[in-house]
């Protein structure tokens, strides 16, 4: 292929990605969202834009355009603004890695890259950087606290995240996330990592600073947290990074433990949407099941009880891998 | 190899470019007004009391601390856990004593405290 097909195809494909990202994850995300808590809450959620209330997010982000930004005087304007470019594109990056589906001409993925899971690893922690710096940037104490956490949580959860990667790793023999989806052709390595399965969901639910560990941006005791200096469209755009770095782990999930795209009779497209929503949908049932952590009874979990059992079961997983199957 | 990571390269320089759309929007559509409070810092709808930028307990210091070794040590088992299954028993009972090693730091750690929100 002459290069400026090759460069032609990766424009195109990021276009596609990010439309893609902003519409599943941040607009459907988002109205899924409401109409999950109200249905958890006995309301109804949103009905009046559109039918059934399906253009509300729409809604919501026309608003948001026509909002005047405000950068506050005490705040450090170039910080300020650099983190709300950071925080959705370290969450779009993510997407890179990740297959959709498959086609007859091989997978629907942006790029294979052989170090596919470690490089995830990579840029999902990214965002803990653009975190840090809407906190600092905008001089609030509440953002301040909010961004500070963030580090302190983000940073005891990646370890449980990177070990688990590990085990699946080791089972697949590879880091490429299409190596690991057409290891699980007979089984799903969820049935044999159950409990990866579970310390992923639980640190992944962390990473994304989702209920019960949503102390980053508490609204009750941090109004938004590292956000509460942002209006409009900027704070879309935290709102955004957000949601797409939720879908991103639930889809890495989906990729590591529930087979990928692999299933039965429908296009591979669909089932790879229907795994990723019915993950969504535990995050979404968690943040109105559970309290809330306190600060230090979220690093004792990751610290005291997800590391050590990541530990032990990719040792355990070593063994039988290395030792027992040889 | 190389023409990976220039997708990704691609892939950074124009998803900069549509994350930033929106404040180009936001240029033509969003009014301007601007009175002195405005620009305050938001402290609940008082008037704020000194800066954020102030001396600051950084509680969190020890477990990026520790953070960082862990890290670091996982970053040496991306390499082993490719490869794990063609090594065999031997490489197995290698990486257990790497392991260990972190494990006994992590103890430690435990032990002296190190891992309270004190």
């Amino acid at each position: 292929m002459p290069w400026y097909v090759e460069v032609l195809r990766a424009v195109a494909g990021t276009i596609i990605i990010f439309s893609g990202v902003a519409i599943v994850a941040a607009m459907f995300g988002v109205l899924l969202e409401r109409k999950v808590s109200g249905w958890i809450q006995s309301r109804i959620g949103p009905t009046h834009v559109g039918p059934r209330g399906l253009l509300q997010t729409v809604a919501d982000t026309i608003k948001l355009l026509q909002k005047e930004h405000i950068v506050p005087r005490n705040a450090d304007a170039l910080i300020f603004a650099s983190a709300v470019v950071l925080v959705p594109l370290a969450a779009l990056l993510d997407y890179v890695v990740l297959p959709f589906g498959t086609t007859r001409w091989g997978p629907l993925i942006f790029r294979d890259l052989n170090i596919g899971v470690l490089y995830f690893a990579a840029t999902s922690s990214l965002i803990v950087v653009g975190i840090l710096m809407a906190g600092w940037g905008s001089n609030n104490k509440y953002a301040l606290l909010g961004g500070l956490r963030s580090a302190a949580q983000m940073v005891s959860y990646e370890i449980p995240i990177g070990l688990v990667l590990i085990t699946i790793a080791l089972l697949a023999g590879s880091l490429s996330t299409v190596t690991i989806v057409t290891m699980q052709a007979h089984l799903w390595f969820i049935v044999t990592q159950p409990i990866s399965f579970l310390i992923f969901l639980a640190a992944a639910t962390a990473e994304v600073n989702r209920t019960p560990f949503d102390l980053v941006e508490a609204e009750s005791e941090l109004v938004a947290g590292y956000f509460s200096e942002y209006t409009g469209m900027r704070f879309a755009l935290f709102q955004l990074g957000e949601y797409a770095e939720m879908f991103a782990m639930a889809a890495l999930a989906v990729t590591l433990f529930l087979g990928g795209w692999r299933g039965p009779v429908l296009p591979s497209v669909v089932w790879f949407l229907i795994k990723l929503y019915a993950l969504v949908f535990v995050f979404m049932w968690v943040r109105w099941t559970f309290p809330r952590f306190r600060v230090d009874q979220l690093l004792n979990f990751s610290w005291k009880v997800l590391i050590p059992l990541a530990l032990l079961n990719l040792v355990g997983t070593a063994y039988v891998v290395m030792v027992v199957q040889r | 190899m190389l023409l990976d990571w220039g997708y990704v390269a691609i892939f950074v320089i124009v998803g900069a470019g549509m994350v930033s759309l929106p404040f180009a929007i936001i240029a033509l559509l969003s009014p301007r007004s601007s009175f002195p409070h405005k620009l305050d810092t938001y402290e609940s709808g008082v008037e704020p009391v000194g800066q954020a930028w102030s001396q600051f307990n950084v509680r969190y210091y020890m477990f990026s601390l520790i953070f960082v070794v862990f890290d670091v040590e996982i970053i040496y088992l991306y390499p082993w856990a490719v490869v794990a299954r063609s090594l065999g028993a031997s490489a197995f009972y290698s990486i257990l004593v790497f392991l260990a090693i972190l494990v006994l730091g992590l103890a430690y750690a435990w032990r002296k405290g190190a891992l309270e929100w004190s």
